[in-house]
C-alpha cells in the first residue's frame, strides 16, 4: 500500500447531490443493504470499497432503480437526488434513468454501429432535433469518452468489434450522450488490461468537472488513485465514509483499517 | 436362433469387458503404471468384440433368405422353371415357403414337398451357422483383445476411435437417408417427366390429373400444369403466416419480458399443449367451427364465401403454427445477454424501446430460425388442409374461395387403386418433387437474408 497516491482536494465545499437515509434493500429474505445513510457531494468522485458481497454493488443500483428489474427485490429508506425522493410515486423509473447514467463492469455495447451506439439514447429521449444535431452529439459524446480520435474513421463499423478497453469507454460515451447529472459505475475496470484502466481512470478524472461520478471498484488502489471520497461497506453496512485520504491513511473503524491492510476481504 | 446368436453377442461383450479390465487393474496393482485406467481396458474389448460381430450378424440376417431362395430353385429338377415368366417363378417360391412353414393347400407336387423338406433344411442350417460364426468370432476376438492388455497399451486411444466411429456412421446415416428419399423422388419424377412434358407441367394452369380407363373414353385426357396447385399452397401458406407471426412474436415478447412469473408459468405450458394437439383435431376444428363462422359472416356481410376456403384452413394452420415461432423467438429473446438488456434500460430506455431496438434485433437469428420452421411446415401440412380445403384446382389468389394445395392433391393422387405406371400416379411424386425443391429454395433465401442482417453480440 506504499503506493497509493491520494488525491487530495477540497470537496466538502461542493452541494449534496445524492443523499440516501435509512436505506434497507432485500432480495427475497435476504437483506442485503442495512440502514445506510450516505451523503455524495456533486462534481465529486465517490468511492464505493468493500469485500465481495458485501452490498456496494446493490446500493449503487439503487440509485438509478436498476433493482426495479429483479422481481424479488426491495427498496426503502429514502433516496433523494437534488432534495427529491427518486422513490417517490410521480417519479418514471425510465427519466430517473436518463438523469443518472450507468456503466457496467463488463463492456455492453449494443451489436449496432459505434454511431448507433451514442446515438440510441439521444434519439429515444428526442435531443436531437436534426441529423446535424446527432453528429454533433455523438462526435462531444465520443470526445468527452476519450476515444474520438480512435474512432472517427469508423464510426460505421460496430462496436463489438473495439477492444475491451475502447468498448468501455464507448460505454461511458454511450452513457453520457443523454447528458446526465450523476454517473454510476460498477466496477469499470475490472475487465480491463492495465492500459485500458489507467485511460479509463484518467477519463473519470475528467468527468468530474461536469458529472456527479460514484464508482465501485475492488481495488484499493483505484479507488486511491480516482475518489476524493470513499465509503467502506462490510456485510450490507455502510462502516465508514469519509474523505479519501483520511480512509486510507487514518481510517476510524478497525473493520476499515484491516480491509484496506488486506485482513479481511 | 437368431436370438441365441445375440445372446452369444452380449454375454461375450460382458465376459470380454470383465477380463479385460480385471487384467488391467492386476497389471496395476502389481505395481506398474497403466497408461488408460483399467475401465477403458474393458470398454476396448467390449467395443472390439460389439461392432464387427454384430455387422456380421446384421449382414448374414440380410442375406441369409436370398441366398437360400437362390439354392432351393437351383436344386429343382432340371427343367421344371424352363419356359416360366418371372411372376410364375415367384409363386413357384413361395408355394415352396408356404409347405415348408406347414401351411399346405391342396395336393403339391411331390416335388415340391421335397424341395420344401430342404428349404426347412438349409434354414436350419443357416441359423446353426449364424449361432457358430458369432460364437467363434466372438471368441477369438475376445482373446486378440485380452493379449492386447498391457501397461503401455493405449486402451482409451482405441476406445476414442471406435466411438469417434461410430458417430461418423450415425451422422452418415441421415445424410444418406436424405440422399435416398431425393433420389427415390427424382427417379419416379423422371418417369413422369417421360409421360408428361416438363413444360405443360411448370407452366400449365390447369390441373385436372384424370387418366383415362378405357382407350375410347370420351373427355379422358387429363392436364397436369402445377401452377393452380402451388399456387393454392402459397394462398394458404400466407394466410396461415400472416396470423401465425404477430401472434407468435408478441406472445413471446409478453412472455419473455412483461408477464409476470405466474402468468408466464400458467401460458407457456399452455402454448406447448398447443403444439401438441395433433393436426387431425386442428382440421376437425377447421372444418366444424371456423370455416362455417367465416361462411355465416360472410353471408351477413354479403360477400360470397366458399363452403371451406382457403381462410379457415390457413387461419388453422396459423394457430397450430403459433407455438412454433412463439417458443423460437422466447428461447432467441432469453438467450440475449442480460448485460445489453441492463445497458439500454440504464440509457433511460422504456422496456418496449428496450425490446424493439436492442434485444429484437439480437434475436433475429433464432426468430427467423422459428419462422422459416412454421414456413416449412405450412407447405407441408398436410391433414389440415385435406379436411378443410378443396380438392378442385383453382387457380385464384382470393382467399375466400376454395383452393387446393400440392400435399392434398399428392394425397388424393396416392389414394385407392393406383397403377405405378401412369401418369396419375406418376403425377405425385412430380408434386412431392417440387414441394421439396421450393422449401429448399426458402430455406436457402432465408440463411442468406439472416446472415446480412443479424447483430451479433459476442
Amino acid at each position: 500500500m506504499d503506493d497509493l497516491r491520494t488525491v487530495s482536494k477540497d470537496v466538502d465545499a461542493n452541494n449534496t447531490k445524492i443523499s440516501a437515509k435509512n436505506v434497507q434493500v432485500y432480495y427475497g429474505d435476504t437483506h442485503a443493504i442495512k440502514d445506510v445513510n450516505v451523503e455524495i457531494k456533486e462534481r465529486t468522485v465517490t468511492a464505493f470499497i468493500g469485500p465481495s458481497g458485501c452490498g456496494k454493488s446493490t446500493f449503487l443500483r439503487s440509485i438509478n432503480r436498476m433493482n426495479d428489474t429483479i422481481d424479488i427485490c426491495r427498496v426503502e429508506g429514502d433516496i433523494l437526488i437534488d432534495g427529491k425522493d427518486i422513490y417517490d410515486r410521480d417519479i418514471d423509473p425510465v427519466q430517473l434513468r436518463a438523469r443518472v447514467g450507468m456503466v457496467f463492469q463488463k463492456p455492453n455495447p449494443f451489436p449496432k454501429s459505434i454511431y448507433d451506439n451514442i446515438a440510441y439514447g439521444p434519439k429515444i429521449h428526442g435531443l436531437a432535433k436534426s441529423k446535424a444535431d446527432m453528429d454533433e452529439i455523438v462526435e462531444k459524446s465520443l470526445r468527452r469518452g476519450a476515444i474520438w480520435n480512435e474512432v472517427k474513421d469508423r464510426l460505421h463499423a460496430p462496436g463489438t468489434g473495439l477492444s475491451g478497453g475502447q468498448q468501455q469507454r464507448l460505454c461511458i460515451a454511450r452513457a453520457i450522450a443523454t447528458e446526465p447529472e450523476v454517473l454510476l459505475m460498477d466496477e469499470p475496470c475490472s475487465a480491463l488490461d492495465p492500459i485500458a484502466t489507467s485511460q479509463v481512470e484518467e477519463l473519470i478524472d475528467q468527468l468530474r468537472e461536469n458529472y456527479t461520478v460514484v464508482i465501485v471498484t475492488h481495488s484499493m488502489q483505484q479507488a486511491a488513485r480516482v475518489s476524493q471520497k470513499t465509503a467502506f461497506f462490510h456485510l450490507g453496512n455502510l462502516v465508514e465514509y469519509g474523505s479519501t485520504d483520511d480512509i486510507f491513511t487514518n481510517p476510524k473503524d478497525p473493520r476499515t483499517e484491516s480491509y484496506i491492510s488486506g485482513r479481511i476481504g | 436362433m437368431t436370438t441365441l446368436a445375440f445372446a452369444i453377442l452380449l454375454a461375450a461383450c460382458m465376459v470380454a469387458y470383465a477380463l479385460n479390465r480385471r487384467a488391467a487393474t492386476g497389471i496395476r496393482d502389481g505395481g506398474q503404471r497403466l497408461h488408460s485406467v483399467s475401465g477403458y481396458h474393458g470398454l476396448f474389448a467390449l467395443l472390439m468384440i460389439l461392432v464387427p460381430v454384430l455387422v456380421v450378424i446384421l449382414f448374414w440376417l440380410a442375406l441369409q433368405g436370398a441366398v437360400v431362395n437362390t439354392l432351393i430353385m437351383s436344386s429343382l429338377p432340371d427343367g421344371t422353371l424352363d419356359g416360366l415368366g418371372a411372376g410364375q417363378v415367384d409363386l413357384i417360391l413361395a408355394e415352396i415357403q408356404s409347405i415348408s412353414s406347414g401351411r399346405v393347400f391342396g395336393d403339391p407336387e411331390p416335388w415340391k414337398t421335397a424341395a420344401a423338406e430342404r428349404f426347412s433344411g438349409m434354414l436350419q442350417t443357416a441359423s446353426l451357422g449364424l449361432v457358430l460364426v458369432t460364437a467363434l468370432l466372438s471368441l477369438g476376438i475376445m482373446f486378440f483383445a485380452r493379449g492386447k492388455v498391457s501397461a503401455e497399451f493405449r486402451a482409451r486411444q482405441g476406445v476414442e476411435k471406435i466411438v469417434s466411429g461410430l458417430m461418423i456412421f450415425c451422422s452418415v446415416v441421415a445424410i444418406f437417408t436424405t440422399i435416398g428419399i431425393v433420389a427415390s423422388l427424382a427417379f419416379e419424377t423422371i418417369k413422369f417427366l417421360r409421360l408428361v412434358p416438363l413444360t405443360e407441367f411448370l407452366f400449365g394452369t390447369s390441373w385436372e390429373p384424370q387418366i383415362p380407363i378405357r382407350a375410347d373414353q370420351i373427355a379422358s385426357t387429363g392436364a397436369f400444369g402445377w401452377i393452380p396447385v402451388i399456387v393454392g399452397t402459397i394462398v394458404i401458406t400466407i394466410v396461415a403466416i400472416v396470423i401465425a407471426i404477430p401472434i407468435g412474436l408478441l406472445s413471446a415478447i409478453y412472455l419473455n419480458e412483461f408477464a409476470p412469473k405466474t402468468v408466464r408459468s400458467v401460458c407457456k405450458p399452455v402454448l406447448e399443449v398447443l403444439a401438441g394437439v395433433p393436426t387431425v383435431v386442428y382440421g376437425f376444428f377447421a372444418i366444424l367451427v371456423v370455416a362455417p363462422a367465416i361462411r355465416s359472416l360472410g353471408a351477413q356481410l354479403g360477400i360470397p364465401v366458399a363452403p371451406n376456403t382457403a381462410l379457415a384452413a390457413g387461419g388453422v394452420m396459423g394457430i397450430m403454427l403459433v407455438p412454433f415461432i412463439s417458443s423460437f423467438a422466447d428461447d432467441a429473446l432469453s438467450a440475449v445477454p442480460r448485460a445489453l438488456r441492463d445497458g439500454a434500460l440504464a440509457l433511460g430506455a422504456t422496456r418496449a424501446e428496450t425490446v424493439m431496438n436492442v434485444l429484437f434485433p439480437a434475436a433475429i437469428p433464432g426468430i427467423v430460425g422459428g419462422v422459416l420452421l412454421a414456413v416449412s411446415r405450412a407447405i407441408g401440412e398436410t391433414m389440415i388442409v385435406v379436411m378443410a380445403a378443396g380438392l378442385m384446382a383453382n387457380l385464384t389468389l382470393n382467399p375466400l374461395e376454395s383452393v387446393t394445395t400440392v400435399t392434398v392433391q399428392i394425397v388424393t393422387l396416392l389414394i385407392g387403386d393406383t397403377s405405378f405406371d401412369n401418369p396419375k400416379t406418376l403425377a405425385a411424386f412430380a408434386l412431392g418433387m417440387m414441394l421439396f425443391i421450393v422449401t429448399l429454395i426458402i430455406n436457402i433465401f432465408a440463411l442468406r437474408i439472416v446472415r446480412k442482417y443479424r447483430e451479433a453480440y459476442d
